[in-house]
């Protein structure tokens, strides 16, 4: 007799936990006459799909979420991402059946509840940004960036002034502002950042020329780092004829501090699913919508909602007048609009302003607290988030990866890695405004002794994680031989 | 005394330690890069609400919508009411599923990237396409971005798509490829006219009029000029019929909603993303991928990175970052729940009952059904009305029906209705009646 190891994780697929004949759900009888059916040529044979009781379904994928780190559990110092607490009433809200169950091609008077919603979001979002007006459309961050820069493309097209095709990025940016920007169809030209973290203010000067159409900038920059010298650089790409685009993904530092529609950016986008505490659900649904200045505003992606009055009063989904278009089917991720909104009420003006507080002091603190451990590029206090480098641990034979992955052994979720690129070893940590004082001191209580064992027992770090449901895992192996999905076996 | 909320954890106490540590003097002294003519505008929002008014607040808003279930619904057009079992709902709404991010960390992320790979895993087995990507936003945004990747392939840049496919697919489609100078062409399955300098044809089928496309004699006709076949079809369907990766499609696309998401105005939902295996650099999104840890164990991480955004930059097959993970987990709990015999029993149920209503509406005086593509409908069809389908749907709501989608703009006097399995016989005897009387007042 041989005996098979048992895997401590079934880990067994759906369809090979499968019993043919089993069911996990059944409708009630059908209750009008069958009908003729559709030639044969065109129906299917056989319909693989798994055959499982409710339990082996609730049992299945409770034991999958439970392998997951999620911001339920503990802190997720993850830069650039904004994982703040997810209120719970965001979730009952979202659910009410007058929001979850209404079809988005209903008459307009049959969803003038949704559209009121739509339309208080719209000026909350506006007032925020300090800009003209917005549209919900665009569902994700890398959604609304694309439609920024397609308006910034009509409104170009509108004024007949075809040459220019150039957009402007620094070199700090994250990737999809470059990629965005290439689906538009435009060129890309990198901007580099100046010795103290800022746009080089000189290169810019040269680079913006006749043929520029805007360019990208993210405020903080994804260094952490508010640019004192914004207002100069706004100045020079408008003088130039181009337009300024705002990447809001860091907009949970600027609360109520400044309007970046005030400073001079034509169009931001904002994460509601970061500043606006929509939760992430492991890689989305997210929410993206895109804020203008007055120029922009007729090349708002379609629909916008507005308030009609005469006769009888009411909302309506409009079209602005040179509009780029839809960018999805129907009107945004409206559930996670209605998150966005319960949340944006739940604070008001004074809440949201201290959300930026909390969220730079504690980025703060944990900057003063480690770096006499952890070097900094930029040697100067910091917005909502902090760059380090382990450029020191480095030299001990131990990597930015090898901290980041040691200090899920400890419940703590890994910074943001390599990140910026232009930062060596980057970690980039941001707290969030969500976090205590005491999950910041412990955080940093474990950077400390991680930067201790960097010296001491560097293979410790090397090998970690210890205590997660899998080790570091064979990326090689899954890109050289991919295996995308299950097969039957033969 | 700073604001105080269940949402902000420091004391005032606590901050003080803190701006200690760090060295200034007050939180004001942190934002100083910000230039001080634009520091600390004026913002005015609406008053912050405790959770009980705010609560209170958001149900007075939802008591205002007109809510299917509470009405019958007819209306599908992109986005439909299905039964969803409670399995999902109680599932998803775990916060380790609804409150991790982007699985990039794989040793604790293992929940979410073998969901995605068993997403992965359905929707090929359900299309009939050899891989699939981890997701898109929805489906118009899919087809548009297949539009894009077939470009890349053929190396050819004009697009073909036939006037059957949803208009605002259509439009959504247009705003992708125009900025990069694709050309799009929009013809009628009638007069198709293919030739070498198309990259692809897009087809939906069932189309956007519920029809059937004829798919093996279109793929016929495209492989013979060297064209990409790229089909958007809804998950419902494909568990009745005989799916595009039967016909040899070489991307096929398309919405989930219908399969376990709520219609939630529109959104979230999420778009699956298929293509033969040989063209899965060119594709665009995330995909998860099967593997081992150092110590021999299963594994699943994010795989083939180097087409994406964050590697690549402008270079990038995509834009796409953050997409609707959740909601294909949603999908997929669904499908595992559903099964082999229930979700083909809810395509059978949709088909039967749209068909028995279809017959019914054309028996009407006035009323008749309008055919497009092959005439095989599966279960929404277009049905001609004697009066303006607005008109017909006003004098439906005050008997709590949400008619069909009016579709005048394409069919003179159209109604494109929808029946799925959640709709009874009653709701479709009461809306055949009231769609009868109002035609009699005429």
């Amino acid at each position: 007799m041989t005996s098979q190891r048992i895997d401590e994780r079934d880990n067994r697929l759906l369809m090979d936990r499968s019993a043919p004949g089993r069911i996990g759900a059944k409708l009630p009888p059908l209750d009008v006459p069958a009908q003729p059916l559709p030639p044969q040529s065109v129906l299917r044979a056989d319909l693989p799909l798994p055959e499982l009781s409710e339990l082996d379904v609730v049992r299945y994928f409770t034991r999958l979420s439970q392998e997951n780190f999620a911001v339920d559990l503990n802190f997720y110092p993850l830069g650039s991402c904004t994982m703040k607490y997810n209120p719970k009433v965001n979730e009952v809200t979202a659910a009410m059946p007058g929001f979850s169950a209404i079809h988005p091609m209903q008459p307009a008077e049959t969803v003038q509840g949704a559209l009121e919603l739509l339309y208080q979001l719209q000026g909350i979002l506006t007032e925020v940004t300090g800009t003209a007006g917005v549209s919900l459309a665009t569902i994700a961050g890398a959604h609304g960036e694309l439609a920024g820069v397609l308006m910034i493309r009509a409104y170009h097209m509108a004024r007949n002034d075809t040459k220019r095709k150039v957009v402007l990025i620094p070199d700090s940016a994250h990737g999809t502002n470059p990629a965005s920007a290439a689906m538009a169809g435009f060129q890309v030209v990198t901007i580099p950042s100046d010795k103290n973290g800022n746009l080089d203010v000189e290169v810019l000067r040269k680079a913006a020329n006749n043929e520029l159409a805007g360019a990208m900038i993210t405020m903080p920059s994804t260094l952490g780092l508010f640019d004192p010298n914004i207002v100069e650089i706004c100045d020079i790409i408008h003088k130039a004829g181009g337009l300024v685009y705002g990447d809001g993904a860091n907009m949970n530092a600027l609360l109520g501090r400044v309007k970046l529609g005030q400073v001079g950016f034509d169009v931001v986008h904002l994460n509601l699913h970061k500043t606006f505490s929509t939760p992430h659900g492991g890689g989305g649904p997210g929410a993206g919508p895109v804020c203008v200045s007055e120029r922009l505003l007729p090349h708002l992606p379609t629909p916008v909602v507005e308030y009609r009055l005469g006769g009888k009063p009411e909302y309506i989904l409009g079209r602005p007048p040179k509009t780029i278009g839809k960018m999805a089917a129907f009107h945004g991720n409206f559930g996670v609009l209605v998150r966005a909104y319960t949340f944006a009420r739940a604070l008001g003006s004074d809440g949201l302003k201290q959300v930026s507080g909390d969220a730079v002091l504690s980025a703060n603190y944990i900057q003063a607290s480690l770096r006499d451990l952890y070097d900094l590029s930029y040697d100067r206090r910091c917005m909502h988030e902090v760059v380090f480098s382990a450029r020191r641990q480095k030299a001990q034979g131990v990597k930015a990866l090898d901290v980041a992955k040691r200090l899920l052994d400890f419940g703590i979720h890994a910074p943001t890695m390599y990140f910026p690129l232009i930062v060596e070893e980057a970690l980039m940590v941001e707290p969030t405004e969500s976090e205590s004082k005491e999950t910041l001191d412990r955080f940093i209580q474990v950077m400390r002794q991680i930067a201790q064992e960097s010296k001491d027992t560097p293979q410790v770090l090397r090998e970690a994680p210890h205590h997660s449901p899998v080790s570091r895992v064979d990326e090689t192996r899954a890109a050289r031989q991919p295996d995308l999905r299950w097969k039957p076996k033969r | 005394m700073s604001f105080r909320h269940q949402y902000l954890p420091h004391t005032d106490a606590q901050r003080a330690e803190m701006l200690a540590k760090v060295g200034v003097p007050s939180e004001e002294f942190l934002f100083r890069d910000i230039p001080e003519k634009f520091r600390n505008p004026k913002m005015t929002l609406p008053p912050a609400l405790t959770e009980m008014d705010l609560v209170q607040e958001l149900r007075t808003l939802a008591s205002k919508n007109v809510v299917p279930g509470e009405y019958a619904s007819f209306l599908g057009a992109g986005a439909s009411r299905h039964f969803v079992p409670s399995v999902v709902g109680a599932l998803i709404s775990r916060g380790e599923f609804l409150t991790p991010y982007t699985p990039y960390q794989p040793e604790v992320s293992q929940g979410t990237l073998q969901a995605t790979y068993e997403f992965q895993s359905l929707v090929c087995l359900l299309t009939g396409m050899e891989v699939a990507n981890a997701g898109m936003y929805e489906g118009a945004s899919s087809l548009a971005e297949s539009a894009l990747m077939a470009c890349r392939l053929a190396n050819r840049y004009t697009v073909l798509m036939l006037d059957t496919v949803n208009p605002h697919y259509r439009e959504v489609v247009r705003t992708y490829t125009e900025p990069q100078g694709i050309r799009l062409e929009v013809v009628s399955a009638d007069h198709l006219s293919l030739h070498e300098d198309y990259a692809c044809l897009l087809v939906q089928s069932p189309n956007f009029f519920g029809s059937l496309e004829d798919l093996a004699k279109l793929r016929q006709e495209t492989a013979a000029k060297g064209m990409l076949l790229v089909v958007a079809s809804d998950l419902v369907p494909l568990a009745m019929l005989k799916p595009p990766g039967e016909f040899g499609a070489d991307i096929v696309v398309g919405e989930c909603q219908p399969a376990g998401i709520n219609s939630s105005f529109g959104g979230p939902y999420v778009g699956y993303f298929t293509c033969k295996e040989q063209f899965i650099r060119q594709m665009p999104g995330r995909i998860v991928g099967k593997t081992v840890d150092t110590q021999g164990r299963t594994a699943y991480v994010l795989t083939l990175q180097t087409r994406e955004q964050h590697i690549r930059r402008e270079r990038a097959t995509s834009n796409i970052c953050t997409s609707e993970a959740l909601i294909a987990t949603s999908m997929t709990i669904y499908l595992a729940t559903m099964g082999k015999q229930g979700f083909r029993q809810v395509a059978e149920q949709c088909y039967h009952k749209a068909h028995y209503a279809a017959s019914k509406l054309a028996a009407v005086p006035g009323f008749s059904l309008v055919p497009s593509g092959t005439g095989v409908f599966f279960n929404e069809f277009v049905v001609r009305c004697p009066l303006p389908p607005a008109e017909l749907n006003r004098q439906l709501l005050r008997n709590r029906i949400l008619g069909g989608l009016d579709v005048s703009d394409q069919v003179p006097n159209g109604m494109l209705v929808c029946v799925t399995e959640v709709n009874s016989k009653a709701e479709i005897d009461t809306f055949v009646k009231a769609a009868s009387s109002a035609g009699a007042h005429r």
